[in-house]
């Protein structure tokens, strides 16, 4: 267990963080005919919009409760009520997700209770699930805002089963699975081809995959997301015969849908490289009682073969990551398991699972923490979102883009991770980006006795071949 | 800030919009807004000064999503991309430490980064639970000797438009007239020519586009003190002072600089675009007017002579492929006419255009461009343009990125004209890059192919728009 150091500076510079209503704001998108709309002055809202368009590159469904400077004084509740109407007369939801903001809480919102008021207030709309999540931007991250959606959902959503009288197993092919906030539309299609190869139905909580992937659809615009898990779906999650849950984050909100409704659930921290990946396919064998198919241990093989080759590459090099707490144990995982040396690992807010990372220094903080904490050390490469991309630069090393945003790479939003594929064609990219590092190269030496007289012309002809012959080779 | 601050800020009597309902201050509506807020609006005004420490005080999201986000570019120091915020935690709000928090960051600021100058950027968090940021301020700037600049612009004080004000109203209370104008540099003058000083304000350098201008104005003995506030370094707004021509550059949100910078130091000013050929040529024109210098008059007539020919003669390959395309113009920030003007050099046809944010002047100048039967735009959700795309066959949609997928899931070419964009339209050269862009995705194959179904499908069946122009399937409403 590693000793996590602590925020120690007044102020942060380039930050690593995104706010928990950001996080809350991505759970909902991966809901089919969902709202999000975030309880506070339209500002939190507008920024939280920008962040995932350039992020995604995809119009994102997202409304406010637009607090002015009356109702951020005498109270705000009515902001709530008269929003959530508008949103379920407007847009038509199936959901809407009310996240609150550092200024409504710091305010006092009590959030249950402004749902209780437009209950009350307007029965017509009792059809739309509305779902009370407490975010504000004063505690945790993006992750942790993510997995208080998630909890949030299921509390809201998923009944009891002694009261609804749902027994695990009733849906006997139909898994659930709690996604964490660092697997990407590409991760979660993969898991759902993996998983359907066990005969199995996945249901995602979230499905980012369903409505994020980018994808043109046949609708010429919608206010509200055109894909994700159906409401009707997650309250029917008593029903399924097993859990699987990705990401250290959501253990909270899997405890309560283990509580709940009695599904036994299976933990992943992380679902890339060999071992974590070997982890789900025998967690999927004993759910199914079908044998792990060809093709599945087929890219096992290939993932095997792959880190031989790149081993030579990968292995010492010098690593530093940023993320959120999941995606930082995944990579650092990762990089433990193929010999490289995690020489820091920043996170932006605390979380337990960061004890649990096989790095030389965890700490919570900035990019600029970061790139001080390695400066002097001569990293080989950096993973991290778009903002850390011009602290690699300052640093020579290398650049993996990775989490939240990457508004400078097209199609970052949606490349696989996990599973042994994933996994397979991470440690390619990581390997090439080292060989381009040219690591090992001896620079030429010049022998002051030497009878050469290179006077520094290029050999190289236009054509590609050498302009001038080199010695004819023996035989 | 007070209620009566805000309401004195929205008073703007150098705005047309002052003497009718105020459109662009108008309460938001819960459930149905978009758009900024007062925060947004400050620190896009003021965050291309590039030599400045720009501090957010509040939690994390009010910079955590946005810093380093904007297209403006410097020309010299970088450190406006620096993300700084006192990231406010749970403890500090409870116990009241964000002061002290404030104070010590200002504080690393000054130590590790020497900037200029810091502003701080007060947010809701704060200003809901009373930190007295103008005392730190103060403070502080007696303390390291660097001028701190509050700016207090919590979000709930209100619009974007708000926030622009309450920038441009931090300038001239805490930085115009702080410094005198450094001399001109040896050897820049020209015998013959009299160095004018002049402001360029609103103009952000997006994509580096106030680099199309520059040369122009140096070439006739313009000096630009200051723009406010692309590529500015803090001392050239120390001296905007002693300007003595003030150009509005397209938008109105800082007219109240402009009002106050005339009334305090006599400044006129005019309102004027670098947007098309004929709108700069008017701009410069109106510099040699108010500055009232025959030579100058002369030389710009014989610029703007020499520039146009160049630029038509460099358009007229882009004006032939261009011709007779139909745009639905849907601008934000940038003045709608502005914009009208320079599609039609390019011979296109404005079939409707945004006036959300226009005046009633410029309501009267677009009626002068595009004909009685112009088509005004007052709400500009995304259903309802796409509606008016289909009704009068508009071959392209031009709007701020945020409209971008609204028109590319629609399967609608589309040009990014607001402030993140990253290619400068301004000037004359800017004009060839716009024509380029229209070609590039105008002409572009890939249309066809989107809009074509799989060779298999029963299009009815699926639903699939049989052409964006006849209108697809839209969700209910």
């Amino acid at each position: 267990m590693i000793e996590v150091l602590k925020r120690n500076k007044a102020m942060a510079v380039s930050p690593l963080k995104a706010s928990q209503p950001v996080g809350g704001v991505l759970a909902f998108l991966g809901i089919n005919r969902s709202m999000p709309m975030l309880h506070g002055s339209q500002g939190c809202s507008a920024f939280a919009k920008v962040f995932f368009v350039r992020h995604f590159r995809e119009p994102i469904p997202l409304q406010t409760t637009a607090m002015d400077q009356v109702s951020s004084v005498m109270g705000a509740d009515d902001n709530v009520v008269e929003g959530l109407k508008t949103v379920c007369e407007k847009n038509n939801p199936a959901i809407v997700g009310l996240l609150t903001t550092g200024l409504s809480e710091t305010q006092g919102t009590d959030i249950k209770r402004t749902v209780k008021m437009f209950r009350d207030k307007h029965p017509e709309h009792a059809g739309v699930a509305v779902v009370p999540v407490t975010t504000p931007d004063f505690t945790g991250s993006a992750e942790s805002g993510f997995a208080a959606a998630i909890e949030a959902i299921i509390d809201t959503l998923v009944p009891d089963a002694g009261e609804a009288n749902t027994s695990p197993g009733m849906r006997p092919r139909q898994v659930n699975v709690l996604a964490g906030s660092m697997l990407t539309p590409g991760d979660i299609e993969y898991l759902k081809d993996t998983i359907e190869r066990f005969g199995l139905r996945p249901l995602f909580l979230p499905d980012l995959g369903d409505s994020m992937d980018g994808h043109l659809g046949n609708v010429e615009f919608n206010p509200i997301t055109g894909g994700g898990t159906p409401v009707e779906d997650i309250v029917s999650m008593g029903e399924s015969v097993a859990t699987l849950v990705i990401g250290a984050s959501l253990n909270k909100a899997a405890d309560l849908l283990k509580n709940r409704t009695g599904v036994p659930d299976h933990r992943f921290s992380s679902l890339m490289g060999l071992s974590s990946v070997d982890k789900l396919m025998l967690a999927l064998k004993q759910i199914s009682g079908v044998s792990v198919p060809p093709r599945i241990e087929r890219q096992r093989a290939q993932l095997q073969d792959a880190m031989l080759d790149t081993h030579f590459m990968i292995g010492q090099a010098k690593v530093a990551i940023a993320g959120d707490p999941d995606l930082l144990y995944g990579f650092s995982g990762l990089m433990h398991s193929m010999g490289a040396e995690v020489m820091a690992a920043v996170a932006p807010a605390r979380a337990a699972i960061l004890e649990s990372i096989p790095a030389a220094v965890v700490k919570i903080g900035d990019l600029e923490d970061m790139e001080k904490m390695i400066a002097d050390r001569k990293p080989d490469l950096l993973i991290g979102n778009s903002h850390a991309a011009h602290a690699a630069g300052r640093l020579g090393c290398e650049f993996l883009h990775a989490g939240f945003p990457q508004y400078d790479l097209l199609g970052g939003f949606q490349r696989t991770w996990v599973g042994y594929a994933g996994t397979r064609q991470a440690l390619f990219d990581l390997a090439n980006l080292m060989t381009a590092r040219g690591k090992g190269e001896i620079e030429p030496y010049h022998s002051v006795y030497s009878q050469k007289q290179d006077t520094g012309i290029n050999h190289i002809s236009a054509g590609g071949g050498y302009a001038v012959a080199t010695a004819v080779a023996p035989g | 800030m007070k209620q009566s601050d805000i309401a004195e800020l929205l008073d703007e009597p150098a705005c047309e919009h002052n003497k009718k309902e105020k459109s662009g201050c108008a309460k938001p509506k819960p459930g149905a807004s978009a758009g900024g807020c007062a925060f947004d609006g400050a620190q896009i005004a003021l965050l291309p000064i590039a030599d400045v420490a720009h501090i957010v005080h509040g939690p994390i999201a009010c910079a955590g999503s946005s810093w380093d986000n904007r297209g403006t570019r410097s020309s010299g120091p970088e450190l406006y991309r620096l993300g700084f915020t006192t990231d406010l935690t749970e403890q500090d709000v409870i116990m009241g430490r964000s002061e002290k928090r404030l104070f010590h960051s200002i504080k690393q600021a000054v130590e590790d980064y020497s900037p200029a100058a810091v502003f701080i950027y007060n947010t809701c968090v704060p200003a809901l639970i009373g930190d007295d940021v103008d005392a730190v301020c103060k403070e502080a700037t007696e303390r390291w000797g660097v001028p701190v600049v509050p700016v207090d612009a919590a979000g709930f004080y209100g619009t974007k438009n708000l926030g622009n004000r309450i920038a441009g109203e931090a300038m001239v209370k805490y930085v115009v007239g702080t410094a005198e104008p450094k001399a001109l540099p040896q050897g820049s003058e020209r015998p013959g020519i009299t160095v004018h000083d002049v402001n360029l304000i609103g103009e952000y350098n997006i994509a580096g586009e106030l680099w199309h201008v520059l040369p122009l104005l140096d070439e006739l003995g313009i000096r630009v003190l200051c723009t406010l506030s692309g590529d500015t370094r803090f001392h050239e707004v120390q001296s905007m002072h002693r300007a003595e021509v003030n150009m509005m550059v397209c938008s109105k949100a800082m007219v109240n600089v402009a009002r106050k910078l005339q009334s305090s130091y006599g400044t006129p000013w005019f309102e004027g675009s670098f947007y098309g050929v004929e709108d700069t040529s008017q701009a410069l024109r109106d510099f040699a007017r108010l500055l009232n210098d025959d030579s100058l008059t002369e030389r710009t007539e014989a610029l703007i002579a020499r520039e146009e020919a160049k630029v038509n003669e460099a358009l007229s390959p882009w004006r032939e492929r261009l011709n007779g395309k139909r745009a639905l113009l849907y601008t934000g920030g940038v003045k709608s006419w502005s914009v009208i003007s320079a599609l039609q050099d390019l011979g296109m046809t404005v079939v409707a255009t945004g006036t959300k944010k226009s005046t009633e002047e410029d309501k009267a100048r677009i009626r002068d461009l595009m004909g009685d039967e112009a088509v005004m735009i007052d709400d500009g959700n995304p259903r309802a343009l796409l509606k008016i795309v289909a009704d009068y066959k508009a071959d392209i949609l031009i709007a701020g990125g945020r409209n971008m997928y609204t028109a590319l899931k629609a399967r609608l070419p589309f040009l990014d004209i607001n402030q993140e964009r990253e290619f400068g339209y301004a000037g004359y050269t800017g004009m060839i890059e716009l024509a380029r862009q229209f070609a590039l995705t105008l002409e572009s194959p890939v249309w066809d192919d989107v809009r074509r179904a799989a060779p298999w499908a029963d299009c009815a069946a699926l639903g699939y728009p049989e052409s964006h122009l006849t209108g697809g399937e839209v969700m209910h409403d």
